[in-house]
Order: C-alpha cells, then sequence, then structure tokens
C-alpha cells in the first residue's frame, strides 16, 4: 500500500518540461494567494469587499458553482458502473478526478469566508458541538466530507488493484459507486436547501432552487468535462473515445434547456405581479435605485446560456467538435455567472430592511479565488497524472520505477 | 410564550462525561496562564504562549464548568487590561428565575433622535471606528410600512420630519429564532430568559446567522473594534457587551449586563419620549404586559414564524 501511494507520488513528480512548467506555474498563483489569504487572516475579512449588508461575496459564490461542478461527476459514474458502457468506464476516474478538485476547492473557498479559521476544530463532533441536524451548514459540512471520501476511496481501490495487474472486485466497490450516485445528488441540494431555507430572503426561499442547482449543474460540469477530456487528449495521448463527449453533450442540451426553462419560469413569477419579493431580482436584471453593479453580468449571463443552449440543440451544430467547445465554454461562463455572484448577491439586496448596498469584491478575494481555482488544478492535474499512468500500465507493481515522461 | 429550558447555564458543570482530551489540555494551559501571570513576556505582543493556548483551546461556554467560566472572565479581564489599559469588570450573571424579556415601542411617541442607538454603542462598547449599531431606526413615509422605501440614513438639521414617521429596529429576540438555528457550531442560543445571545469565544465567523435573520439584526467584527480607552463600559457580562475580537457575529443582548441585574436597557433609558417599554412577560403585572393587554401592537414580518418578542404599538 505504502509502495502504491510512493508510486503515485513518484509519477507525479516526473514529466516533461511542458508538465513541470505548467506545475510551477499553478504553485506559483497558489503563493501568492496563500500570501493575500494571510493577510486577510492578519486584518480580518475587512480587507473583502463584504459588509454587513451583504455578509456573502465571492468566496460562497465560487464555493456554490464548484459544488455542482462536483456533483455531476456523477454523470459518468451513473454510465459508467450502472450501465456498464465500457468507453466510460475508460474515463470515469478523470470525472472522479474532478469531483475530487472540486470539492477540495468548495471547501477551501468556505474556509476562506471563515472570519475565524483557527476555531474550525468547534465544529468536530465530541471536542466541539455540531449543530447537526439543525443547521444546514453542518448538513454541507457532513455531505462534502462523504462525498471527498468516496471520491477518494473508489479510485484508490480501483487504480490499486490495477497497479497489482489485478481486476477491481465489483462486487466489493459496486455499493460505495451506488452510494455515491445519490451522494451526489445530495450535496447540491443541500446546498441549495442552505440558501432557500432563508424564509427572510424571498430571492432564495424559493423550492425552484435546488431543481435549478442540479440543473445548471449537469449542464456546467459536462462541459468542463468535455473540455477537461479534450486537453487530457490532446496532452497525454490518452485515448477518450468520441462516443464519451457525445454522451455528455446531450445531457448538456438536455440540462441547459431545463436551465434556461427555470430561469423563465422564475422571470414570469416574479414579474408578472412584481412586489416586494421581487426586488432582488429587479436589482439583478435592472439595478434598483440608480445601483445595477449585477445587471450586465447577468444579461451576459442570460445570453450566454441561451446560446450555448440554441448550439447544443441543433444537432449539426453539436456534433461540430468546434461549436461543441464553444458551447461549453459559454456555458461554464454564464453559469458561473448565474450559479455564483447571480445567485449570492442579490440575496442580500435589498438587505431585509430594505437597504440598497452593492458589492463587488476586493483584489485580495480575486486574488485568493484565484489561489484556490489554482490549486484545484493541481489537484486534478496529479490525480489525473497518476490515474492515466496506472490505468494505461506504464506504473506498475512489478518493474515500477522505469522513469518514463509522459 | 414558550420557555427554553435547554439551560444556558455552563457554569452547572454536569456534564463530566464529554470531558475530552483537549478540553484538559486547555484547562491546565488555562491554570497555568492564571497561576504564572508573571511570565507574560513582551516579546509575545502582550499574550503569553500559554495564554494564546488558554484562548484556542477554551471551551463552549454551556460546557464550562463554574471554575473554568471564572478563570475565562480574569482572563478577559486582564486581556482587556492589556488591549486598552482599563480595568473592567467581566461577568456571568445567571438568567433570573421566573423572568422572559419582552420589548414594546410605542412608533406613535418615536421621534427619530436615536438617542438609543448612541446610548446602546456606549453601552455595549460597540467599535467606534467600525460603526457598528445594534438598533437602526428607519425613517418611514407615513401611510406606509414599506421597509424598501425607508431611509436609513436619514440627517436633516431637525427631527421629526413632516410627513415622516420613525420605526426603530434591533434583534427582535424571537422565539423561534433563525440565527439560532443556521449556526453550525451551536456558537448562538437562546438563554432561559428569552435573550438570543453569541459566545463570541466559539463562533467561527462563517456568517450563516446574518443570512438568516429577517431582521438584519446581526454584525460582523470585520476588524478588530476599536474603542477609545476613555469610553469603555468596564461593566461587562460573557454573553454581552465584554471586549470582542475581531471576526465574530455580534447582536444586541436586551443590554444583558443591565437587565439581568433590574436595571433597564440604555436604549429604554436613553430615550426622551417614553417609546421604549422593556420588561418581564412572565409578569402579569409589568407595564409590558398591559401594553400588550390593552394596545393595537404588531410586530415585524410576523408572518416568517420567528415569534418576535418585540411589539410595536401606537397610541
Amino acid at each position: 500500500m505504502i509502495r502504491f501511494i510512493f508510486a503515485g507520488m513518484r509519477e507525479a513528480a516526473r514529466g516533461s518540461v511542458r508538465y513541470r512548467t505548467w506545475i510551477l506555474g499553478l504553485l506559483l498563483v497558489i503563493g501568492y494567494g496563500l500570501i493575500r489569504y494571510i493577510g486577510q487572516v492578519r486584518n480580518g475579512l475587512v480587507v473583502t469587499g463584504m459588509s454587513d449588508q451583504v455578509s456573502w461575496g465571492f468566496y460562497i459564490a465560487n464555493f456554490a458553482f464548484l459544488v455542482g461542478i462536483a456533483a455531476a461527476a456523477v454523470l459518468l459514474v451513473i454510465p459508467a458502473y450502472a450501465f456498464h458502457r465500457k468507453d466510460v468506464k475508460e474515463v470515469v476516474l478523470l470525472g472522479e478526478a474532478m469531483a475530487v478538485a472540486a470539492v477540495t476547492m468548495a471547501m477551501m473557498f468556505v474556509m476562506a469566508d471563515l472570519g475565524r479559521p483557527d476555531r474550525i476544530w468547534h465544529m468536530i463532533p465530541v471536542i466541539g458541538r455540531f449543530n447537526f441536524p439543525t443547521s444546514l451548514l453542518a448538513w454541507d459540512v457532513v455531505v462534502l466530507s462523504g462525498y471527498l471520501a468516496l471520491n477518494l476511496c473508489i479510485p484508490f481501490y480501483i487504480l490499486y488493484q490495477r497497479w497489482h495487474g489485478r481486476e477491481p472486485n465489483l462486487k466489493l466497490y459496486f455499493p460505495f459507486v451506488v452510494l455515491a450516485m445519490f451522494w451526489a445528488i445530495s450535496i447540491h441540494t443541500v446546498t441549495a436547501f442552505l440558501f432557500s431555507a432563508n424564509s427572510g430572503r424571498a430571492f432564495w426561499h424559493t423550492s425552484l432552487l435546488a431543481p435549478r442547482f442540479i440543473a445548471s449543474a449537469f449542464a456546467s460540469g459536462p462541459a468542463l468535462i468535455i473540455i477537461s477530456l479534450q486537453i487530457l487528449r490532446k496532452v497525454t495521448g490518452y485515448p477518450i473515445k468520441q462516443s464519451v463527449i457525445d454522451m455528455l453533450a446531450i445531457i448538456m442540451m438536455i440540462s441547459m434547456q431545463i436551465t434556461v426553462f427555470f430561469i423563465i419560469a422564475e422571470l414570469f413569477t416574479d414579474f408578472y405581479n412584481e412586489g416586494t419579493h421581487a426586488a432582488s431580482i429587479h436589482y439583478l436584471f435592472f439595478g434598483l435605485q440608480g445601483l445595477h453593479g449585477l445587471r450586465n453580468w447577468i444579461w451576459a449571463s442570460v445570453v450566454m446560456n441561451v446560446i450555448a443552449m440554441i448550439i447544443l440543440t441543433i444537432n449539426p451544430l453539436r456534433k461540430n467538435g468546434r461549436m461543441l467547445n464553444v458551447a461549453a465554454v459559454l456555458a461554464i461562463l454564464g453559469i458561473w455567472i448565474e450559479k455564483g455572484m447571480g445567485l449570492v448577491i442579490p440575496g442580500y439586496i435589498p438587505t431585509p430592511l430594505g437597504e440598497v448596498f452593492e458589492y463587488s469584491p476586493s483584489s485580495t478575494e480575486l486574488a485568493v479565488t484565484l489561489g484556490i481555482w489554482a490549486f484545484g488544478l493541481l489537484v486534478f492535474t496529479l490525480l489525473a497524472k497518476i490515474a492515466i499512468a496506472i490505468d494505461t500500465g506504464r506504473v506498475k507493481a512489478s518493474g515500477d520505477g522505469v522513469p518514463k515522461t509522459a | 410564550m414558550k420557555k427554553n429550558d435547554s439551560g444556558a447555564n455552563g457554569a452547572s458543570g454536569h456534564d463530566t462525561a464529554r470531558r475530552n482530551f483537549f478540553r484538559k489540555l486547555g484547562r491546565a494551559a488555562m491554570a497555568v496562564g492564571v497561576t504564572a501571570p508573571s511570565m507574560a513576556a513582551p516579546a509575545w505582543a502582550g499574550a503569553t504562549f500559554l495564554e494564546a493556548f488558554g484562548d484556542f483551546f477554551q471551551q463552549h461556554y454551556k460546557k464550562m464548568s463554574r471554575e473554568e467560566i471564572e478563570q475565562v472572565l480574569e482572563r478577559i479581564e486582564r486581556k482587556a487590561r492589556e488591549r486598552h489599559g482599563v480595568d473592567i469588570n467581566c461577568e456571568n450573571t445567571p438568567p433570573k428565575k421566573n423572568a422572559v424579556f419582552g420589548y414594546a415601542l410605542n412608533i406613535s411617541k418615536c421621534q427619530g433622535y436615536r438617542d438609543c442607538v448612541h446610548a446602546c454603542v456606549e453601552e455595549n462598547n460597540l467599535g467606534r471606528d467600525s460603526q457598528v449599531e445594534y438598533i437602526r431606526v428607519l425613517e418611514m413615509d407615513q401611510g406606509s410600512t414599506n421597509l424598501e422605501e425607508s431611509d436609513h440614513y436619514y440627517d436633516p438639521e431637525t427631527v421629526p420630519t413632516d410627513g415622516k414617521y420613525y420605526m426603530p429596529v434591533q434583534c427582535m429576540q424571537c422565539d423561534n429564532p433563525p440565527c439560532v438555528k443556521a449556526c453550525p457550531v451551536e456558537a448562538t442560543w437562546m438563554e432561559p430568559d428569552g435573550i438570543v445571545v453569541v459566545d463570541y469565544d466559539w463562533c467561527i465567523g462563517c456568517r450563516y446567522c446574518m443570512s438568516a435573520c429577517p431582521y438584519s439584526a446581526r454584525h460582523f467584527n470585520w476588524t478588530e473594534p476599536e474603542i477609545p480607552a476613555e469610553k469603555i463600559n468596564p461593566d461587562t457580562h460573557y454573553l454581552g457587551n465584554r471586549p470582542r475580537p475581531k471576526g465574530v457575529v455580534e447582536k444586541c443582548h436586551f443590554c444583558i449586563q443591565r437587565t439581568r441585574k433590574d436595571k433597564q436597557p440604555a436604549c429604554m433609558e436613553a430615550c426622551p419620549t417614553g417609546a421604549r417599554i422593556f420588561g418581564n412577560l412572565l409578569d402579569p403585572d409589568s407595564e409590558i404586559r398591559y401594553i400588550l393587554a390593552n394596545k393595537n401592537v404588531f410586530r415585524l414580518k410576523e408572518e416568517l414564524g420567528t415569534e418576535p418578542k418585540f411589539w410595536y404599538f401606537t397610541d
């Protein structure tokens, strides 16, 4: 077992000049983010753009988006393990690596948002005081940690067996795979409930929020997987079948259609008979009292989502590799805006007492966010490299240690 | 009125079963810190390593025994001396039996002077640079209760302004507080006398309670609150107006340091119009009970089911 871990670490450490440059670049960005984070810890969250009025910001916006990305890995897990699609099974480990990276980033964003990260141990049951099952934030900690564990353990077992040249015992890990499927839905549902639980915030307090979260996650998640798989195919030469990308494109198409439909449903309900409960969405799309910091962003997001949907819906366009990539990038950006800042910030504007006070992220928040994204990319890169090396049999228990460059 | 008997009496020390390694460690560190204050080396920015250690491992208010709380209170006083050069007295006055506090505010009398706001800032050691205020007086248009039309920062030469009325808003001390449900670490809870309090030494600063509160009653210490030494109110309570660190949430606590000693809250004492009535809801002879029985009262956002213990009424 220890030899296996060392073999993995050795594989992660070696590589071409291009690989090393990439890793070094990521490390530099991470280092810069870390330095800015230390400044934030030292001076307090006053260095962010957040306020008593808008008490969550860019960190939680990225958190909400990333939980969706993590959940979307299930879209590879289900066809691979439940429907035994061979082509998907070949890349499912990469999906799980992405889930690990996304959950790690999501957790780091919550950590970055804490006023007292030194007291995080207060959450640990028994030695601290964990308000479970009452607090939705406590639920989120449970489901995210569980999801991380599942997505680490299943690939670990599979790769460990392959490393030994053995076929993994499906009977042994299948129960965990089934658990991971339901768990994936739960992480994003709980994250949506985290917001919709607040009856004092009309913008979030809608039962459509969780379905919207899932739908948009199943559009942005496959989009990110499609892009990542193509990059990996290009960089590593790992054979990724076109049928996998086609399947993900279909899932993305349906999810994007549902996402756009949900947005329309939300807009109709709020604006047909516009009451005070619509003030936040009015701020988001048109501004309030002359302040409209998110207006251009959300319209850009709507345009991106609709264009992505159109490309995906028209068969010849979706099957065109370049157009599909355009749609994927638009979907990622559009949903990042919509589920990130577009979801979190209007919940606070106006405040429950009717004050309109705007928010924009500070340079510290941007730097720390960049650092966390770089860390996520690093995690994904390392896990993908190890997984591919073992999966292709280049690294195995017998005859390991012969260095080969990727 | 539901009476919360889950009991904030951290001093009861009944939970010996839950003692654990970290707690003992923290306690030992605290004990050493108390008996050897002379060890305080200035190199540690006024705090010894052991003091910091005791800080770090300090237990939840409800889990501490009576003597542990005593040690913490001493440490709070010592730190106030180091930080501000002021001798404060930090107490842990327990809730009174058969008391649940409530508030009634006469909006026909309120003239928008904001004397309550300023008295609250001084009484409760609120950061002067951060300009946190527990009370916000809203200037409302006559004929409307729409909060979104209210002016939070009205600043004319004289108040009241024609065509306006004034509605002070502060923590409603909900009997079904959504903020308490939100907290992932139980750093905030309702005391047996109905006051919703925060353990500033337990709060992790996630600010989920601020999202949950429908009244904008919770405030965060975005930076270390700064108070000029001569402005510090030395009469403090652990769950009330003691000096707060940065990175934690705080809120109105019905002046727990005063009201548990049968004094009026500072805002009521300061109000020149007599618009504010504070009292014991369980006492049938109290003024607040008279108001609830005889005046037309309403509560803010009652439809959310938060059961505020703060009523508005008119003459």
